[in-house]
């Protein structure tokens, strides 16, 4: 697991106390993602991993496990890197 | 934690203030009568540059702040709960549409927003839904190169005089939210009254017979509508009324204390009864402590930190408690005056029970803020 995964693990962790979540756990499978969580997430992410959430990322693939979003971080920030290169 | 408000924050407040006193306080019992907040007080604010707060200047706004838009709320709402529902409404949308509108929707929406050129409203409640939105009975079905709505809406905040509603309805059973203008064909608008709170806020029922928008009018993605799009919404919202309310509880403890202060019973003022004395600490201690949670919300909104969902609910929760028991006592302390129309404390309490109803009733929240108690201060 590396530090995003690390880092997208901890904060779902608060919401899934019982369960020590793997990179590949669904979490929508696993319940209590309601839209609270959901905007949380959207902001964790924002925040703490440095990306920007648009519309077109909004899809449940890109946030049903930890290695989704981190997937969902590393393309967005290839992105932008490209755009800055 | 950052607790005092900065010498800038300040001077806004004061601009806020003055302009209530001289725009909003004198005429705010009037408009309850009339159950209509008059256009010339909302052009008012429109080029005072108050409406769409928080549109960035890239889009024509201001940039608010979120302190400071904050207390532009509070300030606005200790003068007139209907005109500080119109801020946020608007602004819930404004705030949709920047959150996760395409570049085609914030250059066609965001600067007519922020000039108040158009308003917006929140077309989400309906006659047989409201706590639980993802029920929403409106249909929005694909035809070609446009969506097709059916249904009908309740409630909608100014929805008389709103150009752009945000609409949650339903496709292929997936909550979806669309950017609908009031001149879409198949939109109707027919004005409701005699409400109990919030009279001048110029509510409507909207229905949609058949109503035809352009397919790019989808506002985030199908089936995100409430949990992406109308969650963004009414967390705005939810700030934004926390705000008003701790206006409203303001309003009340000012009156109070000058009724107070001016009136005598068995020989000495109401001020000096101490059974009323322990009403005014109440207020005063209660108006605080909603007022930092609302401060406290609005620092970790600014900095864009996951735990403001969960720190605005509790803000509005307490605030909305602390309007409603300050509104009542604050009647109880005028007596038979606080029940006419003579003095607005009778007003402050209608439209304090709206609070614990509008952006997540207090059931609601009593059942969602036991679920986030985990995140630390």
């Amino acid at each position: 697991m590396d530090q995003t995964q690390a880092k997208i693990k901890e904060f779902l962790s608060r919401f899934f106390k019982s369960h020590d979540l793997q990179p590949d756990d669904d979490i929508f499978a696993l319940g209590f993602v309601n839209s609270l969580l959901a905007m949380q997430l959207v902001a964790f992410v924002e925040k703490e991993l440095g990306i920007r959430v648009e519309d077109e990322d909004l899809d449940l693939d890109n946030f049903r496990s930890i290695g989704a979003i981190a997937r969902l971080v590393a393309k967005k920030t290839a992105g932008t890197e490209a755009v800055s290169a | 934690m950052k607790l005092e408000l900065t010498p800038e924050e300040r001077a806004a407040r004061s601009e806020f203030r003055a302009f209530a006193a001289e725009h909003v306080v004198p005429h705010a019992d009037r408009w309850d009568r009339e159950q209509a907040v008059p256009r010339e007080v909302i052009e008012r604010l429109a080029a005072e540059g108050l409406l769409g707060s928080n549109i960035p200047s890239d889009y024509g706004g201001v940039g608010r702040d979120m302190i400071t838009y904050g207390l532009l709320t509070e300030e606005i709402g200790r003068g007139c709960s209907s005109l500080r529902s119109l801020l946020t409404v608007h602004d819930m949308v404004a705030h949709a549409v920047e959150r996760w509108g395409s570049r085609e929707h914030k250059e066609r929406y965001l600067p007519r927003l922020a000039k108040g050129e158009i308003l917006g409203a929140l077309a989400l409640s309906e006659p047989n839904a409201g706590s639980d939105a993802k029920s929403v009975e409106t249909v929005a079905a694909s035809d070609g190169d446009a969506w097709v709505l059916t249904g009908t809406k309740k409630w909608t905040t100014f929805g008389q005089l709103a150009g752009l509603f945000l609409v949650l309805a339903q496709h292929e059973s997936q909550p979806t939210a669309f950017l609908v203008e009031r001149e879409a064909p198949g939109l109707s608008i027919r004005p409701l009254s005699g409400l109990h709170g919030t009279r001048a806020s110029l509510l409507a029922e909207i229905t949609f017979d058949g109503c035809r928008i352009p397919k790019d009018q989808l506002l985030g993605r199908v089936g995100f509508g409430v949990s992406h799009v109308v969650a963004a919404a009414l967390e705005h919202g939810r700030y934004s009324v926390a705000w008003g309310a701790v206006g409203v509880a303001q309003a009340c403890l000012d009156a109070s204390l000058t009724y107070a202060r001016s009136r005598k019973q068995f020989g000495s003022l109401l001020f000096d009864h101490q059974l009323i004395r322990a009403m005014l600490a109440d207020m005063i201690t209660n108006v605080r402590a909603a007022r930092l949670l609302c401060l406290r919300a609005g620092h970790l909104r600014q900095t864009g930190d996951p735990g403001a969902f969960m720190e605005v609910m509790v803000a509005k929760y307490f605030a909305a408690n602390t309007a409603a028991k300050t509104a009542n006592d604050a009647v109880q302390i005028h007596g038979a005056n606080g029940c006419s129309a003579d003095y607005p404390v009778a007003r402050y309490l209608r439209d304090s029970k709206v609070f614990e109803i509008i952006e997540g009733s207090t059931q609601i929240q009593q059942i969602t803020i036991p679920l986030f108690d985990f995140q630390e201060l």
